[in-house]
């Protein structure tokens, strides 16, 4: 993109010497309890040492404890930002269990849902990256945006944050009469905001010097490294499982998956992955509209396949969706009793976190900010 | 490559190490393999242009009450198929050999399966707690654990 | 109470005169720039941050995040405090300066919230480890419900009596002899 100037300067046998620095767990863009352990020579990064745990609330233990649909609300607080998208996976697996065939306006609904809460999770994340570089301006715009969608999660299911929306079976309840124009008016102001955000943030010229040709990572290292997502998608592997393997509806739909190109710099880098979401966000759009075209106008009754009791067969299985960060997966244990013997979640961002040491050695300490903030975590669900 | 496909690769390449393929109602199919072949079955899983399986999905501890059981599942983003590894370890002295040198994603599975269940996993670079304090005692996930009632003198029953 | 309440006083002297004791101007002051330490823990921070930007806009209250605890005077809860971070949330509660208040966000960090049962990880309550001024309740709290926290808060710290106390002390001296003693913080008292 832009050509940086080298000055030859001797500097003799001056060496820096090496320290250790610690970052967080209170600290402003570990977004949230992550902790680091630094080495550093000078301002540059030799060695990093991630330390996580600082939010572990014993999810799997407390998953073995409840019945099956008392599940869904920890899930829920797994990956808070995006509780609809974790829910899906969940009930989905559920159903294939169980053998129940849920309504066809309901599947609608749970996709409408589920792209509306990957917008505001994108939102958040390059609100936050934003922040992170010091741009406050996109925070502002993007959280405006969000408080719509939050509002209208807040009509479907009565939470603004976590929502337990979505049943083993159905839905808690329909969809109020406005939903439709509701969504549609969201999905107006979105793009609005997304183009604005674009020349404001993403084609800036600061933001693209702090991001571009830092933090590379290329795709066999991604894909050793079991990243999934927006990660993988930026260093170009058109992995969704939305389109590679579409569970629910999203067959039906046409839509693109963004893999980066290294438009600015080098394939896989920070600005890579951070356009990934904000394109993601027009794909998401173009989804929520399809879906309100076809979706069913008449009401239904959304709760009709919810069983009474589940009790489901001895089996096991490992179900997935594409959650805004990328896979996430639960692999369930029944052993033919109302509650489960293991539920095991494969979080998407303990995975794409374990990533961090090998893509951020060799940089400066200021980059390594932005390079965390790329790979968007959220420390509930690396702890969780 | 279906399981019985990928089955049989395995046993032409690593013998009666692998021991049984498992497909039943209600479980996705699942090959049982000895705890000692675990790295060299992966290398071949991973390796091979027939079957390639270059993504570690999940790595996953259970305690089955007499066994703990490590499972595996594999997916090629090729040829987009999928197969889950099964080793079930003794409870009494759970020793299994790292898979980290295959899928460098196994490393922080395999912190978080020691972390939970105690099971070690020999010749990993690492293997610390990863969820709990270093200073915890006992395994959380085990069916038999009791949670303490004191941590650093602070009550941890409500 | 609090100064600005007496401005609507119809006995005024005059406008722009108000008339008040040194405490009330102190506490006024206190209670409306409340600078807190910028903190997230768990789901609660996010609707923390929902409550910073541009809808809920947490600054009309006086309140600035700081980074740094030195700087801070008041601490927000915001999420499930586990065992490991539980020292954490000490220490930096020991590193911010008197006088300092706690805000409890959120039922995980009043009581647990849903991982009170098996959560063997789970800190059941802050007000295990540091005082507690003002709960929050709500899994996670509404903006609103946060302003009312908030304004409770502000309602603590106007009626607190700073000069009283330290007339107490002193008379208590007196009484005791120890007149010129320098007061130390609680817990040093056998230093002398």
């Amino acid at each position: 993109m832009s050509e940086t100037k080298t000055f030859e300067i001797d500097f003799g046998k001056v060496y820096s010497e090496r320290m250790r620095l610690n970052v967080g767990p209170q600290h402003p863009s570990t977004h949230g309890v992550l902790r680091l352990e630094v080495e550093l020579e000078g301002e540059v990064v030799t060695e990093i040492v991630p330390h996580i745990g600082y939010l572990h609330r014993c999810f799997e233990k407390h998953a073995e404890n409840v019945t099956y649909p008392q599940v869904i609300p920890y899930i829920d607080r797994m990956d808070y930002i995006s509780s609809m998208n974790n829910e899906f996976p969940y009930v989905l697996g559920m159903e294939k269990l169980l053998g129940i065939e849920v309504p066809e306006k309901v599947q609608y609904i749970r996709v409408i849902c589920a792209e509306l809460n990957r917008i505001a999770n994108h939102q958040i994340a390059i609100a936050t990256f934003g922040l992170d570089s010091g741009a406050f301006t996109p925070f502002l715009y993007y959280f405006r945006d969000r408080e719509m969608i939050i509002t209208l999660f807040e009509k479907l299911s009565g939470g603004r944050l976590l929502y337990n929306y979505f049943w083993i079976g159905g839905l808690m309840h329909d969809v109020h009469p406005t939903f439709a124009e509701d969504c549609l008016e969201i999905v107006k102001q979105v793009r609005k905001t997304n183009d604005e955000a674009l020349d404001l943030l993403m084609y800036n010229k600061i933001f693209v010097e702090r991001t571009a040709n830092i933090g590379i990572l290329p795709a066999d290292v991604a894909i050793n490294y079991g990243c999934s997502g927006p990660v993988l998608r930026g260093s170009g592997v058109p992995y969704d499982l939305r389109k590679v393997e579409p569970y629910s509806i999203y067959d039906k739909f046409d839509f693109d998956v963004v893999v980066g190109k290294g438009e600015m710099g080098t394939l896989g880098d920070c600005w890579d992955r951070n356009i990934v979401r904000v394109r993601e966000i027009y794909e998401s759009c173009k989804i929520i509209e399809q879906a309100i075209e076809q979706m069913p106008k008449e009401p239904c009754d959304v709760r009709q396949a919810v069983p009474k009791r589940i009790k489901p067969p001895v089996g096991e299985f490992y179900c997935r969706a594409e959650n805004p960060k990328g896979e996430l997966g639960f692999y369930i244990i029944s052993d033919g009793s109302p509650k489960p013997t293991r539920v095991r979640a494969r979080a998407t961002s303990f995975v794409n976190l374990s990533v961090l040491p090998e893509i951020s050695k060799g940089y400066m300490i200021a980059d390594l900010i932005m390079i965390l903030g790329s790979l968007d975590i959220v420390l509930g669900e690396i702890d969780r | 490559m279906n399981p019985k496909d990928i089955f049989e690769l395995l046993k032409k390449e690593i013998g009666d190490q692998a021991l049984e393929l498992v497909e039943k109602e209600y479980h996705d199919p699942f090959i049982v393999v000895r705890a000692n072949s675990i790295v060299e079955t992966c290398l071949v899983l991973r390796d091979d242009p027939n079957t390639l399986f270059d993504y570690l999905v999940n790595l996953s501890g259970v305690d089955d009450k007499d066994k703990f059981v490590v499972v595996y599942h594999l997916y090629s983003l090729k040829h987009r198929h999928r197969i889950v590894l099964k080793v079930y370890l003794d409870r009494e002295n759970p020793h299994i050999p790292t898979v980290e040198r295959v899928w460098r994603s196994a490393n922080w599975h395999e912190r978080e399966a020691y972390d939970m269940f105690g099971i070690v996993f020999d010749g990993h670079s690492d293997l610390r707690r990863i969820l709990c304090p270093y200073d915890w005692e006992g395994h959380p996930l085990r069916k038999d654990y009791k949670t303490p009632d004191y941590y650093k003198g602070i009550k941890v029953p409500l | 109470m609090g100064l600005l309440n007496r401005l609507d006083n119809p006995y005024n002297i005059s406008p722009g005169i108000v008339l008040g004791t040194m405490e009330d101007l102190l506490n006024w002051g206190r209670a409306r720039s409340d600078w807190y330490l910028q903190f997230g823990l768990a789901c609660c921070a996010i609707e923390f941050m929902a409550l910073n930007a541009s809808h809920y806009d947490l600054m009309r209250f006086g309140c600035i995040p700081r980074t740094s605890p030195r700087q801070a005077d008041f601490i927000i809860i915001s999420g499930t405090v586990t065992l490991k971070m539980a020292e954490r949330i000490k220490r930096l509660y020991e590193q911010m300066a008197e006088p300092k208040y706690v805000l409890a966000m959120g039922s995980c960090s009043i009581c647990g919230g849903p991982y009170w049962k098996e959560g063997y990880h789970v800190l059941k309550g802050v007000d295990r480890i540091i005082p507690v001024d003002v709960y929050v309740p709500g899994c996670p709290p509404r903006p609103e419900a946060f302003f009312d926290g908030m304004i409770k808060l502000q309602e603590k710290i106007n009626k607190q009596k700073i000069f009283e106390k330290r007339a107490r002390v002193a008379q208590e001296d007196a009484k005791n002899g120890n007149i010129g003693n320098i007061h130390l913080p609680h817990g040093w008292e056998e230093v002398k």
